[in-house]
């Protein structure tokens, strides 16, 4: 989108002139104009989440009594329980951004290719919204209902495979449990918010494709998958910094050990037995804003790349 | 016309701020900075300020810990008062940072429970009163200005569901195979006291000291390689559905669980003999900017009643006035029956003790138990 | 096209076995936890099933006062999210272009922060936000608004893609019409499959946040529902429940009944 757009302002018309257009002086007026309009969003994203991202920012230099120190960024960066956390954390992300990418755009487009004031669709909507939200100590529980030693899926396999409760359930209290729970409310997320791009996709534009020769398949290929892929990144982004800062499902299926970031954070911020340790914890919030930065700057790179054939 | 519409805008406005400006509390000053009863004029005149503020703000207190549910109840209709219970989920740490977050607000917390850890390092935040049983606290629990005082203790323990697997009567028995798969720690040691203290209990019966925990940080090791130790965080919920079989807690709230699921799961509780019994004292204060600074003090008097620690010792914890209540026949003996037998002199951490193992703790912990 | 007069267009490039199976195997896999929370919420003592634990939710005082103060934190959340986003976004798309990568990091950024930390850079904020509101609990818009951010701007911009914005917008003004016209005429209607998603994503949001209503001492429907299953095992998980069906009416209310949910296909329909 980006290479088309930056050609237009040389075409007439497309600056934004009204009828009355200018010379340079009025362009640029025009165009401090078109940045005042984005004030009221600078403003309240100043006051509401930039005001309060320095303060974490700034507390992560500092050492427990408020001197300056780079002690806690130092412990970030080379301690070896937290560059474990960090990976974990990265790889759990990025498991769960994929699996539920995948899968929702797969519900998202069987939903989509039902009848758009139909039923189906606002009942999954619906639901999608509730559940995307559903975490913590209760997703934890049903989690552990269903596949936990105790749960029913555990109960039935056991019963009908001859699985060992056990051994079968085992998977559940690590870092794979952890990724199948995370899908739980990946999927809904991802569907909610890729439906309305999968529903902007035309008809006639698979008509078109049929007429020429093409299937199922090479629609999606050449037409469908190209005209989405900027979305469908767009929506692989939010749930991977989504997965990444999730805590309260891990903190009550994994209690011990704060295997990924946002434990090792809420430890450091909340521990009752190991004080004073409040900076490393914000130092450990900083590491992850920087790498949400660069996974932001990565998907723009691919983002631009995708984008060539959407206006 | 409109500047007398202009006028009367403005006025509202005016006194919109000035109501928002002027907070929510009714407090007295007097209340603010009594250092006991008397400085108030008596226990009567405290009731009569308590009653005139009409609320409370606790924070930090389970229903089902320590009988603390009874106890708001009991104390909110003996004197009228609305509790008001915030974030019963949160630890020592977290009330610490509460009143700190809703600092001058008529939401903060007015009293605090924490563990001896915490309230140690956070005198700043409270004010100074004593209680009218002051006297009877011992002086290694209680801070000489009022500051902060103790309030109850409880040991570590063992609860099962003996429906599914044997009660254990040792630390040691926990390794073995029939428990795989059954074992959850309140908490993870490096940041909850009562996991914390688990890691103590396991040393003391694995030959280390309260100088030397790590032994128990071995056990917990062995405990998780041989697939015992679940990593979930046991609440009511997971007992209740059997997901956490085998719970290592406070005596207080293991034993809440034998009565809450008595009828459908058979909850029992031991205090393990092959270690001394581990108590940890936790600590009353008041916060210096309660909202509501007669309620609170009067809240403190009312737990130091025989009714209030009496309250505590049903919900199987060990109150601080034990001694002289059983001295001075004050004691519900029917509650001091129903606790757990422990044999051994119990093993209080000292403040020394309780920094070394916290670092030694800081260092292995995580590598310990990291998740597969 | 213009032939096909019932609203209702079914889209040929699915096929209808493909999407069933995708649908059951999908809807299996989130309704048998549910199903789970259900069975465990109603045991009673000695293998019986009671709706004690159920019945228990409505002795809460406290409860009907929290749903309706979460109900008017969503709605102002809405409001507060719409207002922000959908002319930023639109203004981006035709202004000034080179700001999307801005705008969409800083709509991302909420969400490398996770709640704790937030709290302890936010709570300075709120402190002045209390002397100005008198600590009223709808002032939690104001955060949950930045808390939506990330999923709303997914939501409007899958839609704002889905239409060529420029070109229609070029057209209203060389036909004359104001900004605020091409926003409330052009865009507004053609992007309202994003505006509902983000508009149900923030209602959801709402009802189910918890950490900075709890760590601000705010009273909300997540943090009232987690008091009342602190008495009771069984209650907590019947609560959690009922909350999850709450929204879900709720939401499919909306959903079902918004301006212009009904309208799209027939408008999709004559624009062709």
């Amino acid at each position: 989108m980006t290479d088309l757009q930056a050609a237009r302002p040389a075409s007439p018309g497309a600056s934004g002139a009204g009828p009355a257009s200018g010379g340079a002086g009025s362009r640029r007026m025009r165009r401090a104009g078109a940045y005042a309009g984005l004030l009221p969003f600078l403003l309240y994203v100043t006051v509401f989440l930039l005001l309060p991202t320095l303060l974490v920012a700034v507390g992560a230099f500092q050492d427990d009594q408020g001197a300056p120190s780079l002690s806690n960024v130092a412990a970030v960066v080379t301690e070896q329980a937290f560059i474990d956390a960090f990976v974990r954390s990265i790889q759990l992300s990025v498991v769960t951004a994929l699996a539920g990418a995948v899968l929702g755009g797969l519900l998202a487009w069987a939903v989509a290719s039902g009848s758009a004031e139909g039923q189906l669709r606002h009942v999954v909507v619906a639901a999608s919204g509730v559940l995307a939200q559903f975490g913590g100590v209760m997703l934890a529980f049903a989690f552990l209902a269903t596949f936990g030693i105790n749960g029913l899926v555990t109960l039935v396999a056991s019963d009908w495979l001859g699985l060992d409760p056990q051994s079968g359930s085992i998977w559940v209290y690590g870092m794979t449990g952890l990724a199948v729970v995370y899908t739980y409310f990946q999927l809904p997320l991802m569907l909610i918010v890729f439906l309305p791009a999968i529903e902007g996709l035309r008809q006639e534009w698979y008509d078109g494709s049929a007429s020429l020769g093409g299937n199922s398949w090479s629609f999606w290929r050449h037409v469908g998958g190209p005209i989405l892929a900027p979305s469908f990144l767009g929506a692989v982004l939010l749930l991977f910094a989504n997965a990444f800062s999730a805590y309260a499902t891990a903190a009550a299926l994994i209690s011990q050990g704060s295997p990924i970031v946002t434990l090792q954070i809420r430890s450091a911020l909340t521990s009752e037995v190991i004080l004073g340790q409040a900076n490393v914890g914000k130092a450990l919030a900083l590491g992850m804003i920087v790498i949400v930065s660069i996974v932001m700057a990565l998907y723009a790179l691919v983002q631009r790349r995708a984008s060539r054939w959407v206006r | 016309m409109r500047i007398g519409h202009r006028l009367v805008v403005g006025v509202a406005a005016l006194a919109v701020v000035v109501a928002a400006c002027g907070g929510g509390s009714t407090s007295s000053d007097a209340a603010k900075t009594a250092k006991s009863a008397a400085d108030l004029g008596g226990m009567d005149k405290l009731v009569e300020l308590a009653k005139a503020e009409g609320k409370l703000n606790v924070i930090a207190l389970p229903p089902d810990w320590a009988n603390y549910g009874q106890m708001i109840d009991d104390f909110s209709k003996k004197y009228g008062i609305e509790v008001n219970s915030i974030l019963p989920d949160a630890n020592s740490q977290e009330e610490i940072d509460n009143a700190k977050n809703t600092q001058g607000t008529d939401r903060a917390p007015d009293v605090f429970d924490l563990g001896a850890n915490v309230a140690l390092a956070n005198t700043d935040v409270f004010t100074p009163y004593k209680v009218e049983a002051w006297g009877d606290i011992p002086d290694n629990i209680k801070e000489p200005t009022g500051l902060w005082f103790g309030d109850y203790a409880g040991f570590t323990s063992i609860g099962c569901d003996v429906g599914k697997v044997a009660l254990p009567a040792t630390v040691a028995d926990l390794l073995k195979p029939e428990y795989k798969g059954m074992i959850a720690l309140n908490g993870d040691p490096t940041t909850a006291a009562a996991g914390f203290h688990g890691v103590v209990m396991a040393a003391l019966a694995n030959g280390g000291s309260a100088d030397d925990i790590a032994p128990g940080v071995e056990f917990f090791k062995q405990l998780n390689d041989a697939g015992n130790l679940l990593p979930v965080d046991p609440t009511p919920a997971t007992i209740a559905s059997g997901q956490t079989p085998c719970v290592i807690d406070w005596e207080y709230n293991n034993a809440a669980q034998t009565d809450a699921l008595a009828g459908q799961i058979d909850w029992q509780v031991v205090i393990p003999s092959d270690a001394p019994p581990v108590a940890s004292y936790y600590i009353q204060a008041i916060n210096k900017d309660a909202p509501h600074p007669a309620a609170a003090r009067l809240w403190e008097e009312y737990l130091y009643t025989a009714e209030g620690q009496n309250t505590w010792l049903k919900g199987y914890a060990r109150p601080i006035l034990l001694d002289k209540m059983i001295a001075g026949g004050t004691v519900d003996q029917a509650a001091l029956d129903a606790l757990a037998p422990a044999e051994g002199t119990p093993v209080v951490l000292t403040q020394d003790q309780l920094k070394a193992a916290q670092d030694y703790l800081k260092a292995n912990w995580n590598i310990t138990i990291a998740a597969g | 096209m213009s032939a096909v007069s019932s609203p209702q267009r079914r889209r040929r490039y699915g096929r209808t076995a493909t999407r069933t199976a995708i649908l059951l195997a999908i809807g299996g896999y989130f309704l048998v936890p549910l199903f789970a929370m259900l069975e465990f919420s109603t045991r009673g003592k000695g293998g019986t099933r009671t709706p004690d634990a159920w019945l228990a939710i409505a002795d809460d005082p406290n409860l009907v006062e929290a749903i309706l103060n979460t109900l008017g934190i969503a709605a102002l959340t809405v409001l507060g999210m719409l207002l922000l986003l959908v002319p930023t976004m639109a203004w981006v798309m035709l202004r000034v272009p080179r700001m999307r990568r801005v705008v969409e990091f800083l709509c991302v950024l909420p969400l490398a922060i996770p709640a704790i930390v937030l709290v302890v850079g936010i709570a300075p904020v709120y402190r002045v936000l209390n002397g100005l509101f008198g600590g009223s609990i709808l002032t939690l818009a104001f955060v949950d608004v930045i808390l939506v951010l990330p999923f709303a701007y997914r939501a409007i911009d899958g839609g704002l893609r889905s239409v060529d914005v420029v070109t229609l917008s070029d057209a209203a003004r060389s036909l004359g019409a104001s900004w605020p016209r091409v926003m409330g005429q052009i865009i507004v209607p053609n992007i309202r499959g994003g505006i509902l998603s983000a508009s149900v994503l923030a209602v959801a949001l709402v009802l189910g946040e918890f950490t900075i209503s709890s760590l601000l001492s705010y009273d909300t429907l997540q943090v009232v529902i987690n008091l009342l299953g602190k008495r009771n095992a069984f209650t907590s998980v019947a609560v959690s429940l009922a909350a999850l069906i709450f929204g879900f009416v709720l939401l499919y209310v909306i959903a079902r009944f918004a301006p212009g949910s009904q309208v799209r296909g027939r408008a999709a329909e004559e624009g062709e």
